[in-house]
């Protein structure tokens, strides 16, 4: 069975007013998920309410700081320290910041673009258009680019 | 004002033997603050995408946690399926939540155990691994193994159960449900056991929800949480039930997983009455091209496998939210205003995988 998996594409100054939305009518913060891509990061931002289940997402540059939402959903800052600590990206105003300590790794920010191999995509048959490397389809269920 | 002493707790402590810290700040013996410490031995194993295609890369989701291996390699199977639009054959799926509800009971079983334990209640600790024995040994007998299972694979199960073989397992789950009746009645009604438990380490309904708690912890709290009930897998076709208590205290965590032990028991017998024949696997072909967040109930809770493919063999990206790495804030939460002594008590209580956060 196919969960339904609504996905919201929001700019970055937009994260925290629709985080905050999202708070006032009961959703849950499910969880913050990052992923690389060649040039950028991907932030999933996910939420649940009576099992309705929905995502943010937004972009950032390497180096772009990124807004935390932790004053909004206290359990938000686990996951943020996460994200600074794996993938180098400043997340500002953390309510509990561990300055980079959270995760002792062997190497700096494992999960940076400098440091992950990214797939090659399979070659283009013959008259088929190449693809981008880091580029997907949208998860099943999930309008590209959907504003309730 | 009271003088404040930083007490460390972990990464060795007798009652709870992985590596997460805490330093408790106290006032006498009072705890008024805890700062976790995770990461002792982060693995890195979502980044072992890039060598490990998405086929081999089951065995690696698989031995993610020993407890919880199954359901691993489960959600990461589903998200790959979701993905790829795989039809899971119905005769798998009743297998998948066979072993699934089997990993529960032994690991809720194993905590039972593991709470005797730290109550310095010996002889209910061995007797509960005991009961374990059981689970373990059907394990074996049906898959080969007694930990890491590596039954799911991509488009099914590896192996098949045959009728007489499940007949005699159900058997033997209902002399298990016996002697965990005998086995609860103790965790319910002993006296010292109340003693340590009740009123200890209490959240509140509002508190777990706005702090993420999953799985028992939430349920505890008045939660009706299961992902169970989202029907992945044969769960549509089982009556599931979330098992909820109210008090949110030690006490109350240990209700839900006893209940929930009896419930799982229960499951796989309507799972077992209903099982289709057929085939157990499809051939898969391709790869996977998209993305897909599956949610699946572990025995700690909600854990998350985030897939996303490009159409090539290995994968973009793998990631696993845990049902602790969710816990945590509210175990900081509950640890506040605790005594001392009580802090092994309530810690355990809410389960802590480490192995599982440290993937």
């Amino acid at each position: 069975m196919s969960e339904p998996q609504e996905m919201m594409l929001l700019e970055k100054h937009d994260l925290v007013g629709v985080v905050a939305r999202l708070f006032a009518e009961g959703y849950r913060l499910v969880q913050i998920g990052c992923s690389t891509l060649p040039t950028a990061y991907e932030l999933n931002y996910s939420f649940d309410k009576d099992y309705r289940f929905k995502n943010l997402r937004i972009t950032a540059a390497p180096g772009e700081e990124v807004p935390s939402i932790s004053m909004i959903y206290a359990n938000a800052f686990l996951y943020e320290n996460e994200i600074h600590d794996l993938f180098g990206l400043p997340v500002t105003n953390i309510s509990i910041d561990y300055g980079g300590t959270l995760y002792r790794t062997a190497i700096k920010t494992p999960f940076s673009i400098d440091n992950i191999k990214f797939p090659e995509p399979p070659k283009a048959k013959s008259g088929a258009p190449a693809k981008e490397p880091g580029k997907t389809k949208e998860p099943p269920g999930s309008p590209p680019g959907q504003e309730d | 004002m009271a003088r404040q002493t930083v007490i460390p707790f972990g990464p060795q402590h007798p009652v709870l033997p992985e590596p997460i810290h805490f330093d408790l700040v106290t006032e006498d013996e009072r705890v008024i603050d805890a700062i976790p410490s995770i990461s002792y031995v982060h693995r890195g194993l979502e980044r072992l995408i890039e060598k490990r295609d998405f086929i081999d890369f089951v065995h690696v989701a698989d031995r993610i946690c020993g407890l919880c291996s199954f359901m691993h390699c489960m959600g990461y199977c589903q998200a790959v399926e979701q993905i790829m639009g795989i039809e899971v054959p119905e005769r798998a799926q009743y297998l998948r939540v066979f072993w699934a509800e089997l990993s529960r009971v032994h690991s809720h079983i194993f905590w039972l155990g593991v709470a005797a334990d730290a109550f310095g209640f010996e002889s209910l600790f061995m007797q509960s691994l005991r009961l374990r024995e059981v689970v373990l040994n059907i394990f074996e007998e049906t898959t080969g193994a007694r930990v890491i299972l590596g039954m799911c694979k991509v488009g099914g199960v590896r192996r098949d159960i045959d009728a007489e073989s499940l007949k005699g397992i159900l058997d033997r789950l209902k002399g298990l449900g016996n002697d965990l009746n005998e086995l609860c009645g103790v965790f319910i009604n002993d006296y010292s056991i109340k003693h340590r438990l009740v009123g200890v380490g209490q959240i509140s309904k509002e508190d777990a929800y706005k702090l993420g708690c999953v799985g028992p912890m939430a349920r505890a709290s008045g939660l009706a949480l299961d992902m169970r009930v989202l029907g992945y897998g044969a769960y549509k076709q089982l009556d599931v039930e979330p098992m909820v208590e109210s008090a949110g205290d030690c006490y109350a965590r240990c209700l839900v997983r006893i209940r929930e032990t009896f419930h799982s028991i229960d499951l796989i017998r309507q799972a077992a009455g209903k099982i289709p024949d057929g085939p157990i696997d499809l051939k898969v072909k391709g790869a996977p091209e998209g993305e897909y967040f599956s949610r699946i109930e572990q025995p700690r809770g909600e854990v998350i496998h985030y897939v996303k493919g490009n159409g090539s063999r290995f994968l973009q990206r793998f990631r696993v939210r845990v049902p602790t790495f969710s816990n945590i804030p509210a175990m900081i939460k509950v640890l506040k205003g605790s005594e001392v002594a009580d802090v092994p008590n309530i810690i355990l209580t809410l389960d802590p995988c480490i192995s599982c956060t440290e993937r």
